[in-house]
């Protein structure tokens, strides 16, 4: 379980986030979603450390985690996995280098157990058959996937996705959203899910937190959605009108 | 303006501190300093090369033309070569190409692992980032980069006594004979020091100006550029600082 506890940020003079309080529970997928500018990168940021509030904290579980030191924050950080926007991936490695580097450079696994592992986690992700390529030589479905199998390869109980979804199709990205949500739940993990993929929300929103202007608007479940009256929500999620109508339609055939 | 200048220097002094804690894996480290050396010194051996001989021949042809009708022995051309490309153009000349080159493909690196977001995703799996990132490259460079510059100064010599004697401007025996004259071992010294200091500014610098970086393409061609440039400057006044010091 993470917690955040009245988050605030400014940059300057911009208000960025002003006073978040929320809880990310475990074994569940948990969302931030909201329109570009609401802060939820900059939240997602602050919660896995890549940035201090300007004021606020940020449990991981019984851990406030900005009053720990760097070497203790080293290591809550190797309890993390993080799925990038782009994947982050190393150009010069190898698929397989990709998801064994944490191995390497965390634990004093064998050759051999580092090997199992990482060919546990490719199959995990169905990558079976793809350790020598290249990140440039498998598309960008396949890049999040290796992405999704560094980041679990030393078994993390925290999962944090930037925008998983972005720049893939509709297909893939249900395929991405079901991998991540099947690991949260197979590993119980509390992950955490920045995005504004209306597929996602709809698909694995266990917990959605939408913010809107640095501040959360809105905290419920996939199964809230339709039913709030929430105006900021409503707004956001059936923001065209075909959406509009859709659930007009979809509110009346289940009344 | 100065204010820039002293915060840009704060910064630098910052990451540079922040290289020097213990690695997460030596291993990894030593594996990636390898790489680096490789990627250093065998990737820059033919452009210091070539370089390095047009330098010695250049060098000794204008002697030998300034030597022309004087009562100055043709040895010396020998002697002059030797000497200015080990106290001077060997390391100097070699690392003002190596920034360009080393220096530039350095920040781009580290600027574009900046920009696809392989900083941070190294950052929370809990690596020290400077360190792994600039410390091998560092590392690297000021043992790989003195080599180059002993393999440069040699190329000139040879570069010099090609250009001089094949077109009969001084005879073979007397080059050699200039080369062994007059011989100052400190010289060499003072060479491999430049070449240390040299390698140290160009990719610690490199380094910074990448690390840093933000933005887009833009940004990432500036920081390599500014990369080049202000290696450059900081190079040639450490030429100066070192001759003032060591001469």
């Amino acid at each position: 379980m993470i917690r955040a506890d009245n988050i605030f940020k400014s940059f300057g003079e911009q208000q960025v986030l002003k006073g978040i309080s929320t809880v990310f529970e475990q074994g569940k997928t948990n969302l931030l979603i909201g329109r570009s500018g609401a802060g939820k990168t900059v939240m997602l940021k602050i919660l896995v450390g890549l940035l201090e509030p300007t004021d606020g904290e940020v449990w991981y579980s019984d851990t406030n985690f900005f009053t720990l030191s760097k070497k203790e924050r080293k290591i809550i950080r190797q309890q993390i996995g993080m799925l990038f926007q782009g994947s982050a991936l190393f150009d010069s490695m190898t698929v397989e280098e990709n998801v064994r580097f944490p191995l390497d450079m965390f634990t004093r696994k064998t050759k051999k157990e580092k090997q199992v592992q990482v060919d546990k986690c490719l199959e995990r992700v169905d990558l079976t058959g793809s350790n020598k390529k290249y990140p440039g030589e498998v598309s960008g479905g396949m890049q999040k996937r290796v992405g999704i199998a560094r980041s679990i390869v030393l078994e993390p109980k925290y999962l944090f996705c930037d925008e998983p979804n972005s720049g893939l199709d509709p297909r893939t990205s249900i395929v991405i959203d079901e991998l991540i949500r099947n690991i949260t739940v197979d590993n119980n993990m509390t992950t955490i899910i920045n995005t504004h993929d209306m597929n996602s929300v709809m698909e694995i929103g266990d917990r959605i937190n939408l913010l809107h202007l640095g501040e959360l608007a809105w905290v419920g479940t996939k199964d809230d959605v339709l039913g709030s009256e929430n105006e900021t929500l409503q707004d956001f999620i059936f923001a065209s009108p075909f959406l509009q109508r859709l659930r007009k339609g979809i509110l009346k055939v289940s009344e | 303006m100065g204010l820039n200048i002293l915060y840009e220097f704060g910064r630098y002094l910052k990451l540079m501190g922040s290289m020097f804690t213990r690695p997460e894996r030596f291993s990894m480290y030593w594996k990636e300093t390898l790489r680096q050396m490789n990627d250093i010194g065998v990737g820059s051996l033919v452009i210091v090369g070539l370089i390095a001989f047009f330098i010695g021949a250049v060098t000794s042809v204008q002697f030998a033309y300034q030597l022309q009708d004087s009562f100055i022995p043709a040895y010396y051309i020998g002697y002059i070569v030797r000497d200015s490309t080990i106290i001077e153009l060997a390391p100097t000349i070699s690392c003002l190409v190596l920034a360009g080159k080393v220096g530039s493909n350095m920040a781009a690196e580290i600027g574009g692992m900046r920009q696809k977001e392989q900083i941070d995703a190294l950052e929370i799996m809990g690596v020290n980032t400077a360190s792994y990132l600039i410390l091998p490259k560092i590392i690297a460079a000021v043992f790989v980069i003195p080599l180059l510059v002993i393999i440069g100064a040699g190329i000139s010599i040879l570069g010099g006594y090609v250009a001089s004697v094949s077109t009969g401007m001084v005879t073979g025996v007397d080059y050699e004979y200039g080369l062994h004259v007059f011989f100052e071992p400190y010289y060499v010294f003072m060479m491999l020091v430049k070449a240390v200091v040299f390698a140290f500014i160009l990719t610690s610098v490199s380094c910074y100006k990448g690390f840093y970086v933000g933005g887009g393409s833009i940004e990432l061609g500036r920081a390599s550029t500014q990369a080049v440039v202000y290696s450059n400057i900081l190079i040639l006044l450490a030429d100066y600082i070192i001759a003032l010091v060591l001469t």
